[in-house]
């Protein structure tokens, strides 16, 4: 069983791969499989989780699981169309619920820490830190005003201002380039993980 | 509904949530439900039960400043016996008295250790603490500490500057906000890759192609996925006006169904709501890679003129952005995921980077609302960048010259700026 499982799986992760040549059945076969197979596992999940673990066994004992099942109910009289319109309630109540849980952790992590941490000194007599540490400083104050300026909206960018904003988009830009490497070595770990597989698992090519 | 436009019901409903979830996250990262300050004193004594070995000395238990009341710190000077260098004491085992019952022990800490914070407590109990220092054979009890109840607080005085500024910039957005409404123009720089929807539609229109949207892989409690379709209900628009053909595969239930209800109200308000079909929008699957594969044999087999990627992406970006380009499609990109922005601009024709996406919707649908929105954000960011200068200048200065005032300048604007 365990080596038909292992033939199952290299024959649609070869199927999957087959899509670099061009699209074919060997493909269609192996993204409906996955496909399918996805979303059926996550219905079932989710039926276990919550229906079944947490009101089938568990009987509902935290009253706020009840808010989430009533929000849930009204999401699915969309089924029935005269009173569809009422599954738009919960829906406005996850999206206002969710702006107002994350607005005040972005504002802290994004605005506040990061003016924060942007304020180091360019030099000083006093200032102890090495020219690396300088540069570094310079790097950040410069980059982050810089990169201020380039999302600022509310004027064109032209001038000074203009200049301003252009040197924030080489900075956000050099940034970019380096995540562009990093990512993509990070991407080469998927690839090697599935290669690995089909040499190591399947074929027994790699001890 | 649309997501730039609600309906009375579901705009009440969405305040009210926001406000819920404000009160939540205000509570949660600690701006309000926070305890009082107690202290149970403790004088310094001796208990020796078993000879040989020094107690620790003033225990003292104090509230945890600003929780939810379901924790005491407790601080204390160590046995004169527990020195680094030959040291008689082996541990301290701390114990702990729940309304007045008998003392249990509840934590072994290691030689050296001044501190101990009880995150076990229930709010509004008594507890009574005590230490004692074990040696080999011998052991020493401090005295006990005065009972200390812990208890819930309401604010949080640590974020009283983070909701000064939010409130600041709160108001900014309501002022614009209300000046957009009275019908006062509010200026938005143009924003690149904005100006090319309209003939990226026009262009699937003349070529007799779909169009294909992608707002991410996140659900609809993700502001990226609600700031793509925000612009799809703009774009649903235009394609409605053109009579060309949209596609929108998700891979997240609310997220299909608010893609629907947004692609609806535009084609209401194109008026032709015959022409639209809830086939323009179809679930895939929640699991990342299979949507991947769905959607990459959606663009081969359809070969969209153009493909919209707005929202949360993640691995699946490149695969999702090189397939477009393979097909020979205009792409229109933005995300605020930095990690996959790259790829968006290697692959993709025009790609909105971070806030232009949320600039994006209000550029493009003009709203009072969303537009006021933004201009009160780029008060934030004017305050940002004159506490950047300011802060740089004064630390550089007060660095340089030693400058007592900028000193005093910099550790003001670092206590207002930190949030603990």
């Amino acid at each position: 069983m365990e080596h038909l499982g292992l033939w199952v799986a290299a024959f649609l992760t070869l199927g999957i791969y087959s899509f670099l040549y061009r699209d074919n059945p060997w493909y269609k076969l192996s993204e409906a499989i996955f496909i399918g197979i996805s979303a059926g596992y996550w219905v079932v999940t989710l039926f276990w989780d919550n229906f079944y673990g947490k009101f089938w066994v568990g009987h509902g004992e935290d009253p706020w699981l009840w808010v989430g099942a009533v929000l849930g109910f009204l999401m699915l009289l969309r089924l029935v169309p005269k009173i569809g319109w009422i599954s738009r309630w919960p829906l406005s109540f996850i999206v206002g619920a969710t702006a107002g849980l994350w607005m005040m952790n972005y504002f802290s992590s994004n605005i506040m820490l990061q003016v924060k941490d942007t304020i180091m000194p360019l030099f000083g007599s006093g200032y102890t830190a090495s020219a690396y540490d300088i540069v570094g400083n310079i790097v950040v104050a410069v980059g982050t005003f810089s990169g201020l300026v380039y999302f600022f909206f509310s004027k064109e960018h032209k001038g000074a201002f203009g200049a301003t904003a252009k040197v924030g988009i080489w900075f956000i830009m050099i940034t970019f380039g380096a995540s562009f490497g990093y990512t993509v070595m990070s991407r080469m770990s998927l690839l090697i993980g599935r290669m690995d597989f089909l040499f190591s698992d399947w074929l027994g090519l790699i001890k | 509904m649309s997501i730039g436009k609600l309906s009375t019901g579901p705009t009440v409903l969405f305040l009210a949530s926001l406000l819920i979830g404000l009160i939540i996250s205000s509570m949660t990262s600690g701006l309000l439900a926070q305890s009082v300050i107690g202290t149970g004193d403790a004088t310094d004594s001796v208990l020796v039960e078993v000879p040989g070995v020094a107690p620790a000395t003033s225990l003292v238990a104090e509230e945890h400043k600003y929780d939810n009341g379901n924790s005491i710190d407790l601080y204390w000077v160590p046995s004169i016996d527990d020195q680094p260098e030959g040291g008689l004491v082996r541990a301290y085992h701390l114990y702990r008295s729940d309304n007045e019952a008998e003392a249990t022990k509840i934590a072994e800490l290691l030689p050296g250790a001044n501190q101990y914070r009880d995150e076990t407590v229930t709010p509004d109990n008594k507890y009574v603490y005590h230490i004692i220092a074990i040696s080999d054979g011998a052991s020493a009890k401090s005295i006990k500490t005065a009972p200390i109840s812990p208890h819930r607080e309401w604010l949080n005085y640590d974020k009283k500057y983070l909701f000064l500024i939010a409130l600041i910039i709160s108001a900014a957005v309501i002022f614009f906000v209300e000046t957009a409404k009275r019908g006062k123009k509010l200026f938005i720089r143009k924003i690149a890759g904005l100006e090319a929807i309209d003939d990226a539609v026009g262009r699937a229109t003349e070529m007799g192609r779909p169009i294909l949207f992608i707002p991410g892989i996140l659900d609809m409690d993700d502001v990226q996925t609600l700031a793509g379709l925000t612009i799809l209900g703009r774009i649903s628009r235009v394609i409605a006006d053109y009579d060309c053909k949209i596609y929108a595969p998700v891979s997240r239930s609310l997220v299909m169904t608010a893609a629907r209800e947004t692609i609806k109200a535009s084609y209401q308000a194109a008026g032709r709501p015959d022409a639209y079909s809830d086939d323009m929008v179809t679930y895939m699957t929640d699991e990342q890679f299979g949507y991947v594969a769905a959607v990459d044999g959606v663009m081969v087999r359809e070969r969209p003129a153009t493909v919209f990627l707005l929202g949360a992406f993640f691995a699946e970006s490149l695969i999702l952005a090189e397939t477009g380009n393979s097909v020979g499609a205009i792409q229109i990109a933005g995300t605020a995921r930095p990690a996959q922005l790259p790829f968006f601009i290697a692959a993709c024709d025009f790609t909105l980077i971070g806030e232009e996406l949320f600039a994006a919707s209000a550029y493009l649908s003009g709203e009072p609302m969303q537009l006021g929105s933004l201009k009160g954000q780029d008060i934030g960011k004017a305050i940002a960048m004159v506490v950047i200068v300011a802060g740089v200048f004064a630390i550089t200065i007060g660095e340089a010259w030693d400058v007592g005032f900028m000193h005093d300048l910099v550790r003001w604007l670092s206590d207002i700026f930190s949030t603990k």
